[in-house]
């Protein structure tokens, strides 16, 4: 063991395994990070999608893109009804109340969208609201007037009236100088919607949000559901790192070993082995996934359950039978023999280790390798329908064409965590190969 | 003197004899053993493929549900009472059961199915249909193919000499730049070719639009043969590319290593130490007995050419193998499912059966002898 210590302290001397290492160990704390700041049904709840990302944007790109492009892309700005100042005036039955909602909008571009969320609570009546835009140069665009339910949401940007009026969708039109042509300009400075309510009864109050949509978002920008990707991105991480662990774990070290008792015991046992490999190699991994995940299920645990049970027979063993049926008519194993080492010391300790260096390289990608797995399965859609993964995003943003509508953002930051992924196993796993490999070493 | 000569000779007829009878016997074993292979997988494959049944009970609803459709549609039973109407519906899902053998239980029937998969009759597709449209899943399969081998074929051919020329050179080379590079280079395999496929198509179809993104040929397909061909070439640069990307330092990897080590064994310094020129030694030392694994990799890399990559078809949008197969499957078309793993499995056994008989040409060391108990 003081030799595994030994060649863990050589290891720094490689960059590259310094460089896996960080990797990793970021990786990893990134997981703790998630499953402790989100746990595990929250996320699953919030990835479901829905109410929750109402004050979030559509297919927004991060915020860090508006900073490397030419800038001054808007971002979401959010007003609410609390936060402003009424003005109130009674009247036999009921009450009129003006409220005006300021925005100050210092942005070059046009919002992506516009909504208005009211909330009228405590009514008989359904209160009555106008609304009407005024624009920092002090025009007035009436925006037309209507009841509000309880739970109401007033999608200014679908007003297609209002288009028809303004000559340009909405959020533009609200937003534009007014002579500045079809290239159209934004006039920046305060901008107000005021609200006149008419209610009816006395307790009665109204709520709600302004929402001006940005273009860009957060780290991670927003997907086609207004979920923030963010979430998809950490929940990803601990996700993959289990996984791709585990099914690597599992799979190697039982099928080298199965190999090495094959090859040594030979006769029935080997005869046994070889033909659970075959009959298993006919059955293809990929295929059999997609067959299980569309009849039956999709979930992840059980897609690594059966990785695992395919991945014992696979076709790994008849590659280390090839390189071990040489081994075991060499000459030192002849020597072992005579010197009356069992069986099981033969296989381990003679065996094995001389097909170790061949096998570290494999060994080390495989753990990326079942990381890719899982995307691949979910890029074809039959990722974990309810656990947001990387495979999930990228899903997604080929379903939803994110490529050919320029939304890059979408496939290229779960892209990248893949390959950091990859790259930091498997370059740790590349300098381990040359620091635990006496062979290669001496070569 | 002359009746030595004759004892020789006799001798060297028997053992030649003895040694032909036991490689009969050994063939026969193992064509017996690798048909029993192909039987089993394609019988698990069935299995899964029918959900253990689960597919009839689909399939039962399915038939039953068309014939109240058809019958409630057509004028001529409008004036029927429902109970007739009903008995009507039932007579048309009895034919339909009785035609499909549905009520036989789904045991007896899978080995039916397994009985038509082994002679390969791999029967009519229950969906799909070839662009010809022809439902046989011969021809659907068939139709798919050469699209696989193309791809597919080009791409492994490629990687497989690359890799294994490149890394003859290096394992001379050991430490050299490219050595080390290549090293460095390795881990970037850890990402498979549809993840390289996919930035390909983001740099070279939409951000420098000079590839198209995915597809075997332009729409409508070119009229003259040239044309047709260069447009395929043109479809046929990205995935080739992913591919080679995603392999080629793992593989060169990989052999410059396993070259590395057999190139220190005892015999090899030995044939050093006589003085026999590099080049000597790497054809007749250390190529020679690395030869087995060398051709177990490329007759299984062949076998994988059949199968085709169902991820990297869907991503290019390739119509071949893999993407019938994802398709089948998400037909629940069971036929095309089960055809295709059953040209594969049939493949796979001749492979394999292959590689028995070549392990022991290549490799004296390794005597046929040991599948059947030595």
């Amino acid at each position: 063991m003081t030799g595994w210590r030994k060649g863990l302290l050589e290891l720094r001397k490689y960059p590259s395994a310094v460089a896996g290492m960080l990797i990793i160990a970021f990786l990893v704390a990134l997981s703790v990070y998630t499953v402790i700041a989100i746990p595990y049904t929250q996320a699953l709840d919030l990835w479901r999608g829905g109410d929750h990302w109402r004050l979030h944007p559509s297919n927004a790109a991060p915020a860090w893109v508006d900073t490397i492009t030419r800038g001054g892309q808007a971002r979401t700005t959010v007003v609410s009804i609390a936060d402003t100042s009424m003005e109130q005036e009674l009247f036999e039955g009921g009450r009129q109340v003006r409220i005006p909602l300021e925005i100050d909008y210092g942005y070059r571009g046009f919002p992506s969208e516009m909504n208005l969320f009211l909330r009228a609570r405590g009514h008989d009546r359904e209160p009555f609201v106008r609304m009407t835009w005024v624009t920092p140069d002090g025009r007035e665009i009436a925006l037309g007037g209507r009841r509000i339910a309880r739970e109401d949401r007033v999608s200014i940007s679908q007003n297609l009236t209002l288009e028809r009026r303004l000559g340009h969708v909405p959020h533009i039109g609200l937003l534009k100088q007014p002579d500045s042509g079809p290239e159209p300009q934004v006039l920046q400075g305060r901008y107000q919607l005021v609200l006149e309510a008419v209610i009816f009864d006395d307790e009665a109050t109204i709520d709600g949000d302004l929402v001006l949509y940005g273009q860009v978002h957060g780290i991670a920008g927003t997907d086609h559901q207004r979920r923030d990707l963010l979430l998809a991105l950490l929940w990803g991480t601990p996700v993959a790192l289990a996984f791709g662990l585990i099914a690597a774990v599992g799979t190697t070290i039982t099928t080298l070993v199965i190999a090495a008792v094959g090859v040594w015991f030979g006769g029935l046992v080997d005869a046994v082995i070889q033909r659970l490999t075959e009959i298993n190699m006919i059955l293809p991994l990929l295929p059999i996934l997609v067959m299980v995940g569309t009849l039956y299920s999709t979930s992840i645990w059980l897609m690594l359950g059966i990785v695992v049970a395919l991945g014992i027979f696979s076709a790994g063993i008849k590659m280390y039978r090839a390189m071990l049926l040489p081994i075991r008519e060499a000459a030192y194993i002849e020597a072992a023999r005579a010197y009356g080492a069992s069986d099981t010391r033969i296989i381990l300790r003679y065996m094995i280790p001389r097909i170790l260096p061949v096998l570290i390289p494999t060994f080390v990608t495989l753990i990326p390798t079942f990381v890719f797995l899982e995307a691949s399965l979910a890029v074809l859609g039959l990722g974990d329908p309810v656990l947001p993964t990387w495979g999930k995003v990228l899903n997604d943003a080929q379903a939803q064409s994110a490529l050919y509508n320029e939304q890059y953002y979408w496939v290229i930051s779960p892209a990248i965590l893949l390959m950091l992924t990859g790259l930091g196993f498997a370059m740790l796993g590349f300098a381990m190969d040359r620091v635990f490999n006496p062979r290669l070493r001496s070569v | 003197m002359s009746t030595l000569g004759q004892n020789v000779e006799a001798t060297t007829k028997g053992a030649l004899v003895r040694d032909l009878r036991r490689l009969g016997g050994f063939t026969a074993r193992r064509l017996i053993a690798l048909f029993l292979t192909v039987l089993v997988g394609v019988y698990l494959t069935i299995l899964i493929a029918n959900m253990g049944g689960r597919v009839d009970d689909l399939r039962l609803v399915q038939i039953r549900s068309e014939a109240a459709e058809m019958v409630r549609a057509d004028p001529a039973f409008f004036d029927l009472p429902s109970q007739e109407r009903n008995s009507l519906i039932e007579r048309q899902v009895q034919l339909e059961v009785e035609r499909l053998r549905l009520d036989q239980p789904f045991i007896l029937r899978s080995f039916n199915y397994l009985y038509q998969a082994m002679i390969l009759d791999l029967g009519r597709a229950e969906q799909m249909h070839s662009d010809s449209g022809a439902r046989d899943v011969y021809s659907i399969i068939v139709e798919r193919l050469p699209a696989t081998l193309l791809l597919f074929g080009t791409a492994n051919l490629l990687i497989f000499f690359v890799s294994v020329f490149a890394a003859l050179v290096l394992s001379r080379r050991y430490g050299s730049v490219a050595d080390r590079s290549v090293i460095a280079l390795a881990p970037s395999s850890a990402a498979p070719a549809w993840f390289y496929g996919i930035f390909l198509i983001l740099f070279f179809a939409f951000l420098a639009p000079v590839l198209p993104p995915g597809g075997m040929v332009q729409a409508p397909p070119p009229e003259s043969r040239l044309d047709y061909g260069l447009s395929v070439l043109r479809h046929m640069i990205m995935p080739v590319v992913a591919m080679f990307l995603s392999q080629i330092f793992i593989s060169i990897y990989s052999w410059r290593t396993f070259f590395l080590i057999h190139s220190s064994e005892d015999y090899v310094e030995m044939a050093r130490a006589k003085g026999l020129s590099p080049r000597m030694i790497e054809r007749r030392y250390i190529l020679r007995p690395t030869l087995s694994p060398i051709i177990t990799s490329f007759l299984l890399m062949l076998i994988g050419l059949w199968s085709g990559s169902i991820i990297l078809e869907q991503v290019f949008n390739w119509p071949g193998l893999g993407s019938l197969l994802f398709q089948a499957i998400g037909h629940r078309d069971t036929p095309v499912i089960i055809g295709s793993v059953v040209i594969f499995a049939y493949l796979l056994a001749l492979t394999v059966f292959l590689l028995d008989l070549l392990y022991g040409v290549l490799d004296p060391r390794v005597r046929i002898a040991q599948g059947g108990g030595a």
